[in-house]
């Protein structure tokens, strides 16, 4: 099982002063309490030969992100718990499970947005780009920039269109009104809104709707270049039509960015991902490619999942 | 949401059990017509072969509709998918068994004809394969299944050595000719009775573990699961 988690070329991993506790012997061994499923006799996977591992980094390719045995307390309890898992780039990687099993907590813990609940503590290692996300000399707001993050609700600031886009350029000391109209442009091309927007935008954010708000909050993130884009549930709240074009959008996206994504909506983690991480109770259930996931799951809790045979 | 979804698949299986149940019975009683030269017999599975075709196009559509209203995945789209092609199979069992009474119906006006091959060993043995794999069905035994696969040769190589003997009786009793020809057609209809029964067998394995072993005679072997 942690062959398939961990590419087998990998460098062996840098300990920080975050690998508080000793790695423990059960690494991988995702496994949880079998959930009293109503299954009948169509309960199959236990039968099944062992899955193929799957074929992690590309050759000449690295992971983007990696997951080390990493876990996040609140306190004493666990949100995540032993997570070790690659993202590879330029790919959409669908996290499911269902509400509580550590899902939204584990997207982020990539860019630490979850600094600002108290008695947070990680242990393991999560690395961006190289870069172990939760080293005391990480640059909260370098991390960020890289780390982009789209929400379940559209949050535009209440300020003009091209004031909402330019906001993290100005932060990061931009000034030329040049160069800003440059990157509002730019992200609002590659987030798809550009056309339905472009004649006013000087007008309020918040007069567009919910579907272009999202849109713009993507645009957003885009502004200042990062690698990776989060986004937690980012169709919840909107329509098919809206759904559709944020779909479209991230297969655009991910020729040069690479998209997390969490959904409660598993055809959606079925249409847009290459990956799919189905998460339970805090632990990595199964990680494998999304076809295979939604065809011939290797996990008997992934099957009960995905077919709604939860609980 | 799975609540529906399981009561569709409930009534799914049943259908294409009564399906299979109504197909086996065809195919009993068209070999058995053979034997008894019971030309009334073979008259009533022609005439009732509407209603396999009838059920076939009631199971199609109920597959058709779970698809289009419930997106099944993992297990519920591998039942699926292999009940739409295992019911395709047992329609043209159905059909197979029709002809086989076709021929029954004329054997049955003619003298009788003795060959030297027990064309009841070879009818039971795919009648045999046909029950096991709607039994691998019922029960999800790939085992089952993967039983009905190592059958398939012996019956290949039943009606094999039934050109053999055909030709031969043909030379000895020349005006038994058209009695044999059609003899051996029987024979041929048999042979695609098993491999049908075969296809169903391999989609069966196809829904418990997710592997497609049609053309891949090493996964015919019994393989031990943990």
């Amino acid at each position: 099982m942690s062959s398939l988690m961990t590419p087998p070329s990998d460098p062996p991993p840098v300990e920080t002063q975050y690998l508080a506790s000793p790695p423990t012997e059960d690494r991988g061994k995702a496994t949880v309490p079998r959930p009293g499923s109503k299954m009948d006799i169509m309960a199959t996977a236990q039968n099944r030969k062992a899955t193929k591992p799957l074929e992690t980094v590309p050759a000449g390719e690295q992971a983007i992100i990696r997951s080390e045995r990493f876990s996040l307390y609140y306190g004493a309890k666990a949100g995540v718990k032993n997570i070790t898992m690659d993202i590879l780039p330029h790919m959409v990687t669908a996290i499911i499970g269902p509400s509580g099993c550590g899902k939204s907590t584990f997207l982020r813990s990539i860019n630490r947005m979850n600094d600002l609940i108290p008695h947070v503590r990680a242990e393991g290692r999560l690395a961006v780009d190289g870069q172990d996300v939760y080293d005391k000399r990480t640059n909260l707001v370098n991390l960020r920039q890289q780390v982009g993050m789209v929400f379940q609700k559209p949050n535009p600031f209440p300020k003009s269109i091209f004031d909402n886009i330019a906001y993290g350029p100005r932060l990061q000391g931009v000034r030329n009104k040049g160069q800003l109209q440059h990157v509002v442009e730019q992200s609002l091309k590659a987030a798809a809104i550009w056309d339905e927007v472009k004649d006013d935008l000087k007008k309020s954010a918040l007069a567009l709707s919910g579907g272009q708000q999202q849109r713009l909050c993507i645009a957003r993130a885009l502004a200042t270049r990062p690698r990776v884009l989060l986004m937690d549930e980012p169709c919840s709240a909107l329509d098919p039509i809206a759904t559709g074009r944020i779909e479209d959008l991230m297969e655009q996206l991910k020729t040069t960015y690479t998209i997390v994504i969490v959904t409660h909506n598993m055809q959606q983690a079925a249409r847009v991902s290459e990956r799919t991480a189905f998460f339970y109770m805090g632990e990595l259930i199964e990680y494998d490619r999304t076809a295979k996931i939604f065809r011939n799951p290797g996990k008997k809790e992934t099957e009960d999942y995905v077919t709604g045979r939860f609980g | 949401m799975a609540v529906h979804l399981q009561r569709e698949i409930e009534n799914l299986k049943r259908d294409i059990l009564t399906l299979g149940a109504l197909v086996e019975q065809a195919v009993r009683e068209a070999t058995a017509s053979i034997a008894n030269r019971d030309e009334e017999t073979a008259r009533r599975i022609i005439d009732s072969d509407i209603e396999i075709d009838e059920m076939e196009v009631q199971v199609e559509e109920s597959c058709l509709k779970i698809l289009a209203l419930h997106q099944p995945v993992a297990i519920d789209l591998r039942f699926i998918i292999a009940v739409l092609k295992i019911n395709n199979d047992l329609e043209r069992v159905g059909d197979l068994a029709v002809n086989i009474a076709e021929r029954a119906a004329f054997l049955a006006t003619q003298p009788p004809v003795s060959i030297s091959l027990d064309f009841q060993a070879m009818a039971r043995k795919a009648q045999n394969m046909l029950a096991t794999s709607l039994d691998a069905l019922v029960n999800l035994s790939a085992s089952q299944a993967r039983r009905v696969l190592t059958c398939d040769d012996e019956i290949d190589a039943m009606n094999r050595q039934m050109y053999v003997v055909i030709q031969q009786g043909i030379g000895a009793r020349p005006e038994q000719t058209e009695s044999l020809i059609h003899l051996l057609s029987a024979s041929r209809h048999l042979e695609r009775i098993a491999d049908h029964a075969t296809n169903i067998a391999e989609d069966v394995i196809y829904m418990i573990e997710g592997t497609i072993v049609r053309h891949k005679t090493e996964d015919y072997k019994p393989q031990i699961h943990v």
